[in-house]
């Protein structure tokens, strides 16, 4: 069991590295496309089985600062989903730009980049874990910088500085937790994640507290919570198109993580109602902000991107909530939330190149640009404003059946009001992009090629059929996980 | 372990010290000069090297010696060199137009650490240390680093003050953690200063970057993400 356990972690955790070395020692434009791309796909079969096999004993290595478990192998099959889906879509969009000379180091980025991520879940200790997740931020800076635009450079340069200013608290945070321990375990031992369920009961309460918040805070700035959103828009739409699905679609999720784990301590501490509590309102704060911003928008990759705050709002409800339902709504959405952000922002992407602008009142009659990629495109923003017979519907229904059943009846109707304004807000842009016969002179850009519409096609019939069925070994693994909760 | 039973000679050194790294947080506070900035940014790193190598003494950890060193290395010279590099090549000199003048921010400041106070004798009352001043100066100077170091950020806009004001927060967290848990693992630490270098390394690509492409340094004149 381990041995398939370790072959299947290695090849999951390998390929990335190995195409950076590779990306780096061949530095041929044609070539380092294609091998980032097989190892994206080698991390993504590897991944697949991955949380199905790992079982209830969490093995450990080094020292106990790397491990698995059911939920960090579920984050890391979000992220490879992602990854592969992303590096499909970047062989044909990062040649649409020129500079071939500059290829080399964007896939180099682009690996590190999913590699950070992939083993940020692994991390078993609130240290560490706070370095995996400032590295990811070190890596993706660059790749949000990569155009070199004035833009690109300000969005990165605003990610940076708000991403480490906010995670900064959760190393405050950290310190805390780990000073409120030492009073049990002594003044050196390893705060591993169990350990900290384990000795939160013990620990004081307001120090607990105070230590979650600040995490829920630090994280929660990386996770892109509102109020502490604000770079999340700028760096989700000013990175290239492929950077912006990875920080979208894998990215929050990983940093979710560093939220999800500690509330299962704070529960065990009988601290829960506080941590749930902070988390509905962060959640429908972070749905509110989104609906406004959607109504509004004009930037079309910026709408997908406070389509991401929504969606982690309602993962922080869905864990808020709590509950079987809530949780494993909330697992749910992760995955459906990561194959749909791809399929968004490839549309958004492709839209863009081919019109040059990013204004969604020039982007019109696309359905004459794309005949075919642009009911993918359709298809996925009904999915993402959860509607059937999609995925996201049914975890966002799992989300609000444990919030009618947790007893947060106000919540549950303030979130339905809001989806129900996102809905209307957001596929409204897509009904004027797609149907307003506004007479616009035909778009010169660039024709995304083959492999820019590929991905779109896995990816909207995951969502549909992830709609339609919910497999027996999903419900599984959730319960697995919930288990893990008690 | 905790330090609540002191000799009278290392509690004075910790004191000392701590509000060393308060006094010279509020120098950076109240100077325009961005390389006054970053000498005393470099002196308050010296300081908490001081008091990791006096904690390493009185409490016997003796790896901590290892990250006195390190600290010293690393945030009171590497980084500071690297930061006159960057200062020296942008020819940007003082703060222009703050957002808030330095005398008002002063003031500002003291309220902060009058806050930074009131959490830590909440904290300590709560856990029956309110005896114990190096703990409690320990929580304070921490948290009111920290709310310092976001001062600073909010009311300066040069990139490389805001720089100096991310390393403030850290540098916050930093003291706190040598006193309030000595024994936090070896390694961690380590591989947080190296961190901090990196990420001071990203910043000098970034804001030469920044003078290329923006055309300033300054975040006054991002503007153009809205919305």
């Amino acid at each position: 069991m381990t041995d398939t356990l370790l072959i299947l972690l290695l090849g999951t955790t390998l390929p990335a590295p190995l195409a950076i070395v590779l990306v780096m020692i061949d530095r041929n434009p044609r070539h380092v496309g294609m091998i980032n791309l097989i190892a994206s796909l080698t991390t993504l079969v590897f991944a697949l089985p991955l949380p199905f096999v790992v079982g209830d004993g969490s093995p450990q290595w080094l020292e106990g600062y790397l491990f698995i478990d059911a939920l960090g192998a579920w984050v890391m099959l979000c992220v490879s989903v992602v990854y592969a889906l992303s590096s499909i879509y970047a062989l044909g969009y990062m040649t649409l730009d020129g500079e071939p000379e500059r290829l080399p180091g964007f896939y180099a980025l682009f690996a590190a980049f999913a590699e950070t991520m992939l083993l940020a879940p692994l991390v078993n200790n609130l240290g560490a874990y706070w370095i995996a997740i400032e590295l990811t931020t070190l890596v993706s800076t660059f790749l949000v910088g990569f155009e070199r635009g004035a833009e690109s450079i300000e969005a990165a340069w605003k990610y940076i500085i708000i991403v480490s200013a906010g995670i900064s608290l959760s190393l405050l945070g950290t310190i805390l937790l780990y000073w409120a321990g030492s009073m049990e375990a002594g003044p050196t031992y390893n705060l591993t994640w169990e350990t900290l369920a384990e000795l939160a009961p013990r620990m004081d309460p307001t120090l607990l507290r105070l230590g979650f918040l600040l995490l829920l805070v630090g994280y929660g700035t990386k996770v892109g919570l509102a109020p502490m959103h604000t770079w999340l828009p700028d760096a989700h739409s000013e990175g290239p198109t492929p950077v912006s699905a990875m920080l979208s679609g894998a990215l929050l999720n990983t940093a979710m993580l560093g939220i999800v784990r500690p509330l299962h301590a704070m529960d065990h501490a009988g601290q829960g109602s506080v941590a749930h509590g902070v988390l509905i309102v962060i959640g429908l704060f972070s749905l509110t902000i989104a609906a406004l911003f959607i109504i509004s928008q004009r930037h079309v990759k910026r709408l997908m991107a406070y389509s991401s705050v929504e969606h982690m709002g309602i993962i922080a409800l869905g864990f808020g909530f709590g509950g079987a339902a809530g949780i494993a709504g909330a697992l749910y959405h992760m995955l459906n939330h990561s194959i749909a952000k791809p399929l968004m922002f490839f549309g958004a992407g492709n839209a863009m190149k081919r019109y040059g602008t990013s204004d969604m009142n020039r982007l019109r009659g696309l359905r004459h640009a794309f005949p075919a990629t642009i009911w993918l495109w359709l298809a996925g923003a009904v999915a993402i404003t959860g509607a059937p017979p999609f995925g996201l519907f049914r975890s966002e229904w799992h989300i609000l059946v444990a919030g009618i059943h947790g007893e947060y009846r106000f919540a549950v109707i303030l979130m339905l009001v809001l989806l129900i304004v996102i809905f209307i807000g957001f596929l409204n842009h897509f009904r004027l992009m797609i149907y307003d016969g506004k007479a616009l002179p035909e778009p010169t850009g660039p024709v995304p090629g083959f492999a820019c519409r590929l991905p779109m096609w896995p990816a909207a019939a995951a969502l549909l059929i992830l709609g339609l069925w919910w497999p027996q070994g999903l419900q599984t693994l959730f319960n697995h996980i919930i288990d893990g909760f008690r | 372990m905790e330090f609540t039973h002191l000799g009278a000679m290392a509690e004075a050194l910790f004191s000392l010290l701590t509000v060393g790294s308060l006094m010279l947080a509020f120098v950076m506070l109240g100077s325009r000069w961005l390389k006054d900035y970053m000498y005393a940014f470099a002196a308050q790193s010296w300081l908490i090297a001081a008091l990791s190598a006096c904690v390493a003494y009185y409490g016997d950890f003796h790896e901590l010696y290892g990250v006195a060193l390190l600290t010293a290395v690393f945030r009171g010279v590497l980084l500071p060199y690297m930061i006159l590099h960057i200062l020296r090549r942008l020819k940007v000199r003082r703060e222009l137009l703050g957002y808030m003048r330095p005398s008002s921010s002063l003031v500002f400041g003291a309220f902060l650490v009058i806050l930074a106070l009131g959490v830590a004798v909440h904290i300590t009352g709560a856990l029956g240390l309110a005896g114990s001043n190096v703990i409690v100066l320990a929580l304070t100077v921490m948290l009111s680093m920290k709310l310092i170091g976001f001062l600073m950020l909010i009311v300066r806009h040069e990139a490389v003050s805001q720089i100096l004001g991310l390393l403030v927060l850290e540098n916050g967290i930093f003291l706190g953690s040598q006193i309030l848990v000595p024994g936090m693992p070896m390694m961690i630490e380590l591989v947080i200063l190296f961190d901090l270098l990196v990420a001071v390394a990203c910043f000098g690509v970034l804001v030469r970057y920044l003078m290329v492409h923006v055309g300033s340094t300054s975040s006054r004149h991002m503007k153009r993400l809205t919305g």
